[in-house]
């Protein structure tokens, strides 16, 4: 019997303490747990929402050279419909913050939320009037990538920890 | 450009409210009382000044004063120079005016005219109809500094949005003053954030 | 009678780059009017430049156009440099017009990829993001970062060539070569392409000057319009280069200006490795004393023996290399640190270096204002710079020349179609750091 779990994702909430697969019941639901892990991890669809700076390392770690297609993430999507990895790349101003919002709220669970760079997690060194002080003041954030802008190395370890939780995390 | 004759020239048709012309060369400028800007301007575009490659706003509310407190155990501040000049007004326009010989691709002269507005918000004529992009820096002068330009349409932000309240450049807006449209009041981090955020190590 | 309906374009637009919103006014899928929102990336660039130091001004200057992050701190400094009267040695001046240079191509490189990848075209922005890289692990080399340099400083540069420099840039420029002769041969006379491009988003020559629009875009309308040469700053009076001129002030002739100033930029870059005076060579060097022991005696005060020594350091990293290599910086004590040896080896230098990083010390220009514009990878970009003599700027203003190629965008989109907007679009380059600062 597969065990009912909550979405993690549900908008607006405080997310419950994600569960390891192997901690849930039976071996049905473990080995099913995982497999679907591991499909979601190797096809993650990711929709850039590429503002500022970050956005040259993004296009550096996209294309040929770093190529994020390696790791099963070289399709982005330009509709939060289809995408299920929110990238938020670049500094986010309070003029945007509510279109940022919008967009996470219109993607599909499950979904996961990426701060690509400095600006998107903590603000960065813009300490001022227009600046949201970090997404996450906004929206759940799975993963931070320090940087300003983060180099392509560190941007390809944070696509390996967002694997790493998406297959742990099961359904 | 010979800007001496130019300016002999600008004496006869604005009259006393031309002030000065300092700096020579392509730094020159002018300085021009707000009545007569209007007509200072529209006078060099008709001498040749086909481009308005900038206009700004310099807020002088703290020109030369020490508004940053000192930490109790700093000595005193260097001191290199002697205390500016007291600014006669507190918001200066800059119009930056370039005269472009679009067959050579040479600027021929360029010349900034310096106009002290003489209200809290009330700025001078709008020069729309002259250079037509004076609408977006127009805005933008509006948006920053509360400079508001007569005799123009619609005049609404630019870089910022509707609810904002105050004009953040003007030097008595503090910079971390914050008005989120969403999120947290004062755009705080909150304290409860994800559970479990990864970090990747620099290394 | 025809009715027309108002189509919201972005601010998160599946087929463009950048934050801003187009309000459009169509009939049927014809533009009739059209008015862009800006101010999504709004990040106070110039209050904050008016919070901190004068240096600390120049990571903010990366950011405004982060295409190309080089020019815009050369600017940002020569206008600082032209408030205190600083005059920088010749090496310093090729250098900076080598990173510059360097920035422009790779500023061309996206804009061409990206507006290309937009209209279907995904294997150019592959090719040229494969230059772009080639040229971003010299910029790395040089300055220690890969986009956001902050190359230059007040009275001179960071650092030095790195050993072995001119040769990697050499196989980057050859990687360019090659990627954008790819390019070309894919797009230049591709039917599908050009048929989206050209005589689309047509920008006449009075439109464009009555709207101060530069660079690219200007050039392509027919004005040679280049603050490189109409007031050539640096050493750019000493150099031989073209300025490419489109007529039509069309898509494809801002996509072919593009190209070929890529080109020109290379030329640009190549004759300053020809041109440029070598490094002087100091005979008695001293002792070589590896870098973190030689501070860690002079902070102990052990400096008795190490006062000639020299730091064995990277040559990327910051001061070092400074006192063997004098041409980098300008002779100027009050505006320039010291290089590491001088600061951990000598009380003088210790001092020096105390008076410019203590709080309520640093650079002090002189009271008074400087306007100062380079051209940047979109156009005139200018620096204006108030001082009231203290150690904080008082006031910096940017004149972004992005800002005046979106001011007069509705006119390049009025008149054609709906899938034009994305050609036009991309073609003006557009970058939301510097036009929302």
């Amino acid at each position: 019997m597969l065990p009912v779990s909550n979405f993690p994702n549900d908008v607006g909430s405080i997310r419950p303490n994600l569960r390891r697969s192997e901690d849930l019941d039976g071996v049905i639901s473990t080995r099913l747990d995982s497999a679907v892990g591991w499909a979601r991890k190797y096809s993650i669809f990711q929709y850039p929402f590429v503002t500022a700076c970050c956005g040259m390392e993004y296009m550096s770690t996209a294309c040929a050279h770093y190529d994020m297609d390696r790791f099963g993430a070289g399709f982005p999507r330009f509709s939060p419909r289809q995408a299920d990895v929110l990238m938020v790349v670049g500094t986010i101003s309070h003029k945007i913050a509510p279109v940022l919002r919008r967009i996470y709220d219109q993607m599909a669970s499950p979904k996961w939320v990426v701060a690509f760079g400095a600006c998107a997690s903590t603000g960065g060194f813009y300490d001022n009037y227009a600046t949201v002080q970090g997404i996450d003041t906004i929206l759940p954030v799975d993963l931070y990538i320090p940087g300003c802008p983060p180099r392509p190395e560190a941007v390809l370890q944070g696509l390996m920890m967002l694997q790493k939780k998406i297959q742990e995390q099961g359904r | 450009m010979d800007t001496k004759a130019l300016l002999a020239e600008l004496y006869d048709v604005v009259g006393l409210g031309v002030s000065a012309l300092s700096g020579s060369g392509f730094d020159a400028f002018i300085t021009v009382e707000q009545n007569s800007a209007r007509k200072a301007l529209e006078f060099l575009h008709r001498k040749g000044f086909n481009v308005l490659a900038d206009l700004t706003c310099v807020d002088y509310l703290r020109y030369g004063f020490d508004e940053r407190p000192l930490p109790p155990s700093h000595p005193h501040r260097l001191r290199r120079w002697p205390s500016p000049p007291k600014p006669p007004r507190r918001f200066k326009l800059v119009y930056r005016l370039l005269e472009l010989d679009p067959a050579e691709g040479l600027a021929r002269g360029r010349l900034a005219v310096h106009v002290w507005a003489t209200g809290k918000e009330a700025g001078p004529p709008s020069v729309m109809d002259l250079w037509p992009n004076a609408d977006w820096l127009e805005r933008e002068v509006w948006d920053m500094f509360g400079i508001r330009f007569s005799g123009r349409p619609d005049i609404k932000r630019i870089l910022l949005y509707e609810e904002f309240v105050g004009h953040p450049l003007r030097k008595d807006y503090p910079i971390d003053k914050r008005q989120p449209l969403i999120g947290p009041k004062e755009g705080a981090a909150r304290t409860v954030v994800s559970d479990e955020p990864l970090r990747p190590d620099p290394s | 009678m025809k009715k027309t309906y108002l189509l919201n374009m972005g601010p998160a637009h599946p087929a463009m780059h950048g934050v801003i919103r187009l309000i459009l006014e169509l009939d049927g899928e014809r533009v009739v009017g059209a008015d862009a929102e800006i101010g999504y990336l709004h990040r106070a660039f110039e209050k904050q430049a008016e919070s901190g130091v004068w240096n600390n001004v120049i990571p903010y200057t990366d950011r405004l156009n982060y295409v190309s992050p080089l020019i815009n701190n050369v600017g940002y400094c020569l206008a600082v440099e032209k408030l205190c009267g600083i005059e920088t040695p010749m090496r310093c001046q090729y250098l900076r017009v080598i990173a510059c240079e360097i920035s422009r191509i790779t500023d061309h490189l996206t804009c061409v990829g990206a507006n290309a990848m937009e209209l279907g075209a995904f294997t150019v922005f592959l090719y040229l993001m494969k230059a772009r890289e080639g040229l971003y692990f010299c910029v790395d080399k040089l300055t220690g970062a890969r986009v956001t340099a902050s190359y230059a400083r007040v009275g001179g540069v960071k650092a030095d060539l790195p050993a072995g420099f001119q040769e990697q840039l050499r196989e980057a420029f050859r990687t360019v070569r090659e990627c954008v002769r790819d390019s070309e041969a894919l797009l230049t006379k591709n039917r599908i392409f050009v048929d989206r491009v050209q005589g689309i988003g047509i920008l006449d020559k009075e439109t464009a000057l009555a709207y101060g629009v530069t660079g690219p875009v200007l050039r392509s309308a027919g004005v040679p319009y280049d603050v490189r040469r109409s007031q050539p700053y640096l050493v750019y009076d000493r150099l031989d280069f073209e300025v490419p001129v489109g007529t039509a002030g069309d898509n494809y002739d801002r996509y072919l200006v593009r190209l070929a100033e890529i080109e020109q930029s290379m030329r640009i870059v190549e004759q300053c490795f020809e041109q440029m005076p070598q490094g002087s060579v100091e005979l008695n060097k001293g002792q070589l004393i590896e870098a973190g022991l030689l501070a860690d005696l002079g902070k102990r005060g052990k400096t008795g023996h190490i006062w000639d020594a020299r730091a064995d350091t990277d040559p990327v990293i910051e001061g070092s290399g400074r006192t063997s290599k004098p041409d980098i910086a300008a002779d100027r004590p009050e505006v320039v640190l010291p290089s590491k040896e001088e600061t951990y080896g000598s009380i003088e230098g210790l001092m020096r270096h105390f008076e410019l990083v203590m709080w309520g010390r640093g650079i002090t220009p002189p009271p008074g204002e400087a306007y100062f514009a380079v051209e940047g990878g979109n156009g005139e970009l200018g620096f204006h710079v108030v001082s009231d003599g203290k150690d904080m700027p008082y006031r910096v203003r940017v004149r972004p020349p992005c800002f005046f190629n979106m001011a007069v965008l509705h006119k390049m989109l009025v008149g054609y179609t709906v899938a034009d907007i994305v050609a036009t679009f991309g073609s003006i380059n557009m970058i939301a750091g510097e036009l929302d600062r």
